[in-house]
């Protein structure tokens, strides 16, 4: 349980990363089934793996949500350990019993677990051959959300980097088009659309898409803005289809939106006038809205326990459009290209953690004494009873935060902890 | 390979964890994957404890399985006793760790740390959470008691003249059902018979506390999916007898007390009477009367929903009509109570299994865990949750026990709040046209039955339109539902099904218009009742079609 110091440099500053490591309190990669599967609407997610799977699933949904989820867990008992029953057979047989319940699904990912990868249970054969038998109505993938390999977040990168092989090929002589990769909330996707559209911008898609039936078409001309953090794997297959990364900080808080709406204006020729004219009343009513929430954030001291690997463009938007302080900011992992821009915002004088020793970090965090912490679900309510404010990291994953309008949610949702606190007085 | 959409018990290492954290001076360090921490939250979260539980994750990741995940585990025990200085410790693996085989056991005893270091052998692939929880306090408990065991076949010494008896709680954990009051409740009444409470354990203990166990003359098992192996071998190893009956109910309260009276040889009558219990009196008064005979179907962990039962038979005048338990290893509870009620058990940890029967039997009632209540709710009949697995609603800030005069008071009220009062259900029956009583109305307190009504009592026509698409990714239809589908296909094909024979394949229920009508008037909350009823004897006397009169004959046939 080591710990290293690293700096990432930005410009001039020189901004310390603390890499940890030790117990980490974070979710595996399977919890990204939860908003994925609201997402892509007619995907079914069949993870193979344990009880502790089906029960982390279960408990990480707020439990029993949906009265018949897209997702489901094929529990791997001892029969299938001890080599009695062949594993293969088994998972067929369930997928077959899946199937004919559900005749809507059309997309089925495998989504391997810890406890498949370590009895090396090979479920991209498995996706082939499932694929091949219900071909062509049903299309099977496979990916990995297993706590050994992904942290939380790192689960959605792995779906959609398993999806990426199965987009439609561009025309050579394709127009320019604009990919936005990461999962939005259908409302935050609605308004760019609108935006773009504004800008002249019209061949815009989204990945992941709605229905696995509308899978944007990928190229040489295709260029993507990625519009979640922590999709390396899914910008690295992109890119070996031809797409290119443009790069920009994330679409939270005004100036984030404004920088990284301008990457793709750039990118399609769109005038700084046209641009301006487009964006500006946006900016200015999310500036306005903005300023409801400034004076309950204004100078607070915030600490991130890491989560979503959100942590650094958030605490940048705080930072410098609320004017909170920075102490620690956590991250499970900090992809420097796709994070540069950001880096490159942050204020100096911060510590930057990647990783975690858990034990070491609460410790941190009690002698910074910070106004707000924000951490997952297994922290927050021991840290209240030590008297800190928190903040659930989770619900940032859950709500709709990116973009103009939703700038001013994303800082209520820091300001919530802070006002409550304040209103109850016994 | 088993295909679970929800789960009712976790894996036997959360079971470790609820013995766990309901203790102080215990830590657990578990062998386990980045990931597994998860179980931290149902403490924290759905129990609002205000401390993390006692648990040390490993929390491995692929990088470390190449190199050495047996070395991470020691520094992660040796770290953890240094830093929480624990009385005693706990070493196991969870699922994945399992696979791994690092043999927790084995590399923490080479620590030699200077505390009592237990093992955890949880087959994760094999067992589920409540086996863990007992394996696990069985374990803690043989470890720290055998050191003051007495030689194997020492009598037992009498009690010393003078000395007031003792017994010992055993089995409330963390994230167990109202498990928090019942330990209260049941203290005072043990305390009000002149009886001393020696240790309750594991909620609250510390190891040292349960090293003193075997002080006790006897032992009161709370919860036996938790206790009673731990139990029988303080029995065997202590000669301390132990309580089998579970005071739930007046009745089994009155039982326990009778029990435990004779176990400490104390007099039983000064509590018999508790001026606090009303249940027995509010079940008598008239206005209860419209409880007789409404059917319930009961489903739990065997302890809670054998108590269930017995209360709704024998302390609300209800008909159990069905009950099951997702806990195997206590089907034998379950089969037994399923013969007082000749009714069918149902051992089953599939949700969708318990989804059919209950739609099967059409309870008026559910008794159930949290995932009964969803499937009620779906299915637009009234419930009341009366066991684990829990949910922040279950750890309610008020006392609420389960246990004793004062939970059956609780239970009594929980109960009766989801059901329809007696004197609206009359109104309701009696003015079905009524405007503001008419079917898509609900009752006032259960607003939202007026819009489940909408989905379940559609028009005939769009009933067959979904049952044609079969669309599946609409909720699983409820039961009303399919029968208004079996109608509507067989009036639709009335030409081919004519008179249903034997010969001809299935039965099909056909109504004529006259009589969907009169069904119609039936309140919604019998009506299912009333219509399976009346196609039964139409059935049986191969009547067809359905008239009103067939209505109400069998209306008359079957009585009520």
């Amino acid at each position: 349980m080591s710990a290293v110091l690293e700096s990432g440099c930005a410009d001039t500053k020189v901004i310390p990363i603390l890499k940890e490591r030790g117990q980490r309190e974070v979710f595996c990669g399977l919890t990204g089934i939860i908003w994925l599967h609201r997402k892509i609407q007619d995907a079914f997610f069949l993870v193979v793996g344990s009880r502790t799977c089906a029960h982390l699933i279960q408990s990480a949904a707020g439990v029993m949500i949906f009265a018949e989820p897209r997702f489901a867990t094929a529990i791997i008992d001892e029969r299938d350990l001890a080599g009695l029953a062949d594993a293969n057979d088994e998972l067929d047989h369930v997928v077959r019993r899946l199937l004919e319940r559900r005749p809507d699904i059309k997309l089925l990912f495998l989504v391997g677990s810890c406890p498949s990868e370590v009895i090396k249970l090979d479920l991209s054969r498995a996706a082939q051959r499932l694929s091949s038998q219900f071909n062509p109505g049903v299309r099977v993938l496979n990916y990995s959300g297993s706590g050994i390999e992904t942290t939380f977040t790192q689960g959605e990168d792995a779906c959609l980097a398993s999806l990426v092989p199965t987009l439609p090929a561009a025309q050579v002589e394709a127009a320019p088009s604009l990919m936005i990769v990461g999962t939005l909330a259908d409302v935050v996707e609605d308004q760019w659309t609108r935006l773009f559209t504004e800008m002249g911008i019209h061949n815009v898609s989204y990945f992941p898409p709605r229905r696995s039936t509308e899978l944007p078409s990928i190229g040489a001309n295709t260029r993507y803005l990625l519009a979640q953090p922590f999709l390396a794997d899914t910008a690295r297959v992109l890119e070996e289809r031809g797409a290119q990364r443009l790069p920009a900080p994330f679409p939270l808080g005004v100036e984030g939106t404004t920088a990284w709406l301008k990457a793709a204006a750039d990118m399609f020729g769109v005038s700084a006038e046209k641009f301006d004219a487009v964006t500006m009343p946006k900016r200015e009513r999310a500036m306005r809205a903005l300023q409801h929430q400034r004076p309950q954030l204004e100078g607070k001291r915030i600490f991130f326990f890491p989560d979503s690997q959100l942590e650094i463009p958030i605490a940048r938007f705080l930072s410098r459009e609320l004017g909170m302080q920075l102490t620690e900011v956590g991250t499970p992992f900090l992809h420097k290209q796709h994070l540069a821009e950001e880096m490159a915002m942050m204020p100096a004088g911060i510590q930057i953690s990647e990783g975690q020793h858990v034990e070491n970090q609460i410790d941190r965090c009690r002698a910074v004494k910070p106004d707000l912490v924000v951490c997952g679900l297994g922290l927050a309510n021991p840290l209240e009873a030590e008297g800190m404010t928190t903040k659930w990291a989770i619900e940032l994953v859950f709500t709709p935060i990116q973009g103009y309008d939703q700038a001013a949610d994303l800082a209520e949702l820091f300001a919530r902890p802070l006002n409550r606190r304040m209103r109850l007085v016994a | 390979m088993q295909l679970t959409l929800w789960t009712y018990e976790g894996p036997p290492h959360i079971g470790a964890m609820r013995i766990a954290t309901a203790m102080r001076g215990l830590h657990y360090v578990l062998h386990a994957p980045q990931g597994d921490t998860y179980a931290d939250l149902l403490f924290t979260m759905i129990e609002r404890r205000d401390q993390r539980p006692p648990v040390t994750y490993t929390t491995f990741q692929a990088r470390d399985l190449g190199s050495d995940t047996a070395e991470l585990f020691k520094s992660a025990a040796r770290d953890a006793y240094d830093r929480f200085q624990p009385q005693a410790m706990l070493v196991g693996a969870s699922c994945t760790a399992e696979l791994i085989q690092d043999d927790p056991g084995g590399l923490a005893k080479a620590l030699n740390l200077p505390i009592p270091v237990i093992p955890l052998e949880l087959p994760a692939y094999q067992r589920k959470e409540n086996w863990g929880a007992s394996e696990t306090f069985y374990q803690l408990v043989r470890a720290l008691c055998t050191p003051h065991a007495p030689a194997p076949g020492t009598v037992r010494a009498p009690r010393e003249r003078g000395k007031r008896p003792s017994c010992n709680l055993l089995g409330p954990t963390g994230l167990g059902f109202r498990h928090r009051d019942d330990i209260k409740e049941i203290s005072g009444l043990i305390i009000s018979m002149g009886i001393d409470i020696n240790v309750v354990a594991p909620y609250g203990a510390t190891p040292a506390d349960v090293a003193r166990l075997g002080e006790a003359d006897f032992n009161v098992v709370l919860y036996p999916e938790t206790a009673s192996q731990a139990a029988s071998w303080l029995q065997r190893t202590f000669a301390q007898p132990f309580t089998k009956i579970i005071p739930i109910g007046v009745g089994a309260t009155r039982e326990f007390i009778a029990e435990v009276a004779a176990l400490a040889g104390v007099d039983a009558a000064p509590v018999l009477g508790d001026p606090r219990s009303r249940s027995t009196w509010y079940a008598k008064s008239v206005d209860s009367t419209y409880l007789t005979g409404k059917r319930v179907f009961v489903f739990g962990d065997a302890t809670h929903a054998v108590a269930a039962a017995r209360i709704a038979a024998k302390e609300m005048g209800f008909k159990v009509v069905g009950i099951g338990t997702y806990s195997r290893e206590f089907a034998r509870d379950i089969r037994e109570a399923a013969k007082l009620y000749d009714v069918e058990p149902l051992i089953s940890d599939d949700y969708l299994e318990v989804e059919a029967r209950i739609a099967e039997l059409q309870p008026e009632l559910v008794l159930g865990t949290q995932m009964e209540r969803h499937i009620a709710k779906r299915l637009g009949v009234p419930c009341a949750v009366i066991s684990a697995p829990v949910h922040v609603q279950d750890f309610p800030a008020r006392y609420a026990p389960q246990m004793g005069f004062e939970g059956a008071n609780v239970i009594f009220d929980t109960w009766v709040h989801p059901l329809m009062m007696g004197l609206e259900e009359h109104l309701l029956g009696m003015f079905r046209e009524d405007f503001e009583f008419h079917d898509d109305a609900g009752s006032s307190h259960l607003s939202h039955l007026g819009a489940s009504k909408e989905k379940t009592e559609t028009k005939p026509q769009q009933q067959s339109a979904v049952s044609a698409t079969n669309t599946p990714n609409s909720p699983p239809i409820g039961v009303v539902d399919v029968v208004a589908t079996v109608t509507a296909t067989a009036r639709s094909d009335n030409n081919l099904a004519g008179t249903p024979t034997a010969a001809n394949g299935p039965w099909v229920a056909v109504w004529d218009a006259d009589a969907e009508k009169e069904l119609g008037k039936i309140p919604f909350f019998v009506r299912g009742k009333a219509r399976r009823n009346t196609e039964r004897f139409a059935q049986e006397r191969a009547v067809a079609p359905i008239t009103v009169e067939t209505l109400y004959d069998a209306k008359a046939h079957f009585g009520r």
